[in-house]
């Protein structure tokens, strides 16, 4: 049924129509009326048999969600930024030991300096945690990828991120396709899990493996998330069979065919890139954007498929690693191995830096004229960096960074945006 | 495709108006965007929200910088905030307030848009007699219901039902109907006054 929903409220719903049996979660802006809209579906009775356990920390939470899925209960929880990192030795062990547990990440910054608006940092910094992650374009995405992510999850005793992004998709109202329950009931069995806490049956989870079997143990998590790599689109194309929409699976290029430039790009900002490639398009320019839908497991091989006839290739990132660059940027290097091409890393929107279409034409357009820095910061305020350069060599004591770029953009409440 | 910035106060049901709005939107067939600003709000500070309205899928997810429509439900914040950054040549502004353009010293935006587009509408009074308290998030989608005909009365009083019930949504439903028939009368006059 079709019908007009906050983002949050859409991924409420699919989530509940999935039958978690646990949700437990620790309230953090831009998640929290995801799980305040699972919370009042437990209280009220609609989605049971559940149990929603509140608890003291994310720490907590997904400590919670470990127990549970090893007891064979079908678990959900929903983090976002310092709360994912708070929970992050938790997260491994969910992936080390195999649960497939489903958590929402809706993408937020990570402090200092605090921020509560939306990038990709946090997920950014669990890639390597051994969970897949997915990422979501649209509203109708997010909820369609919670109702496969327990399918991917289960099939393979993995747990699943399902990123979106912050605020951006969390709280923006639109029309959205929500499926039936006897059609999610249909695509999506019950958990039937691979190993469980049974006083019936006796085992333990968990044991501490040395240096004689470690490595195997890790090789086998990677093997999973490259069955991943298969399943993942089967999975997407069983659920268009049933539900019509084309929703997951690894990859999604538009306008790529004989695109000279092509951006990279994650997330919800891909709609606003579809919109700039259309208006250059029209202009004459040959220039398409590829969507990483799966960004844990990394499709290396799609990826390179897709850019291997292209001049050039913009990554547009909303995360950073300091130091270095791009962070999805790397990947997609890594998939580009041997190929000559034009390698652009643009990263944009850190902290809720609005993306606007005029900017990313104007970048875009930088890059097919070669005049593009190999690594730029979208719309960086050069003015203000620069003061604080010179005031760190003019003085020791220049005083706290966050605090002086502040003073230095004044009162922005005279302004619209 | 129809762009609507909504500014007010935190408290005044600035981030709600433009949920009601996509709903009314969405009611009517269209396809609908509504957000926030995505501050951390707090009562009485400055607050944006946005709305877009098309016949196609809307895939843009930028602020809204060039609006087509205005809402403003707290007229001080005329004197904090540039309001009327980006608006369209052809754009319609709806102010909360009991006073004219003239009065508020608009008389430039008078000038320079066109005229029959701008109106304002004691919102806040109405609200404060229908719901007893001065909420005039809802009242003015009313407003701009008669002031542009691009939504309807109805879809309006639909949103509102989905968003409240009981003696909420009557009172802002009863508090949008007033403001539809005080701004069709500001019309009238208007086009009266240019034709004499």
């Amino acid at each position: 049924m079709r019908k007009q929903v906050e983002g949050s409220a859409a991924v409420a719903e699919a989530v509940a129509l999935a039958r978690p049996e646990v949700i437990c979660a620790y309230p953090i802006s831009p998640q929290t009326h995801i799980v305040e809209g699972l919370g009042e579906r437990v209280k009220n009775g609609s989605l049971t048999p559940c149990e929603f356990i509140n608890v003291e920390s994310e720490f907590a939470a997904m400590s919670v969600a470990i127990g549970s899925s090893a007891a064979g209960a079908r678990t959900y929880t929903a983090t976002a930024s310092q709360g994912l990192l708070f929970m992050a030795e938790a997260v491994y062990n969910a992936s080390g030991l195999g649960l497939p547990i489903v958590m929402t990440v809706a993408n937020r910054a990570i402090g200092a300096p605090i921020n509560i608006w939306n990038d990709h940092s946090d997920s950014m910094s669990q890639r390597d945690c051994g969970w897949l992650q997915l990422f979501a374009e649209t509203n109708q995405e997010a909820l369609d990828l919670h109702i496969q992510a327990f399918k991917i999850a289960e099939e393979l005793s993995m747990p699943v991120m399902v990123c979106m992004d912050g605020f951006i998709l969390t709280h923006a109202y639109e029309g959205v396709d929500m499926p039936d329950q006897a059609d999610v009931d249909a695509f999506l069995p019950p958990y039937e899990p691979r190993q469980v806490l049974d006083p019936a049956e006796p085992v333990s989870i968990g044991a501490m493996v040395g240096p004689e079997a470690f490595m195997e143990v890790r090789y086998l998590a990677h093997a999973k998330q490259t069955m991943a790599l298969e399943r993942i689109p089967q999975i997407a194309a069983e659920f268009k069979q049933r539900f019509g929409r084309d929703s997951g699976g690894l990859v999604r290029p538009y306008r790529t065919e004989d695109a000279e430039t092509i951006v990279v790009a994650l997330g919800s900002v891909l709609g606003t890139i579809k919109d700039a490639v259309d208006e250059m398009r029209a202009a004459g320019v040959k220039i398409g954007v590829l969507g990483i839908q799966s960004f844990r497991p990394f499709p290396l091989a799609a990826v390179r498929a897709v850019l291997q006839g292209a001049k050039r290739v913009v990554v547009l990132e909303k995360s950073f690693s300091v130091g270095l660059g791009g962070v999805v940027s790397t990947d997609v290097r890594l998939a580009l191995s041997g190929l000559q091409l034009h390698g652009y890393t643009v990263v944009a929107g850190l902290g809720g830096r609005a993306i606007s279409k005029a900017s990313l034409v104007r970048t875009f357009t930088e890059a097919t004229a070669a005049s593009l820095q190999p690594l730029t910061f979208m719309d960086l305020d050069w003015r203000i960096v620069n003061r604080q350069l010179e005031r760190e060599a003019a003085t020791r004591r220049s005083g706290p960074i966050a605090e002086n770029l502040l003073r230095d953009v004044g009162s922005i409440a005279s302004k619209v945006l | 495709m129809l762009q609507i910035r909504i500014h007010g106060r935190g408290g005044q049901g600035v981030v709600t108006a433009a949920e009601m709005l996509s709903l009314a939107a969405f009611e009517q067939g269209h396809h609908a965007q509504a957000f926030p600003s995505f501050g951390s709000e707090r009562t009485g500070a400055p607050v944006v929200a946005f709305c877009r309205i098309d016949d196609h899928v809307i895939r843009l997810r930028e602020p809204i910088l060039a609006p087509d429509v205005l809402i403003v439900q707290d007229p001080t914040l005329l004197h904090q905030v540039d309001v009327f950054q980006g608006l369209q040549p052809d754009g319609y502004v709806l102010i909360n307030t009991r006073r004219s353009f003239d009065e508020l010293g608009l008389a430039d935006i008078s000038r320079n848009f066109r005229h029959e587009r701008l109106t304002t509408v004691p919102a806040s009074d109405i609200a404060l007699r229908h719901l007893g308290r001065p909420l005039p998030n809802a009242v003015l989608l009313g407003g701009f219901a008669a002031l542009s005909g691009l939504i309807t009365l109805e879809a309006v009083e639909h949103a509102i039902r989905h968003k409240f019930s009981g003696k909420v949504a009557e009172g802002n439903i009863a508090g949008a109907r007033e403001a539809y028939a005080y701004v069709q009368n500001e019309m009238k006059e208007l086009a009266h006054a240019q034709a004499s």
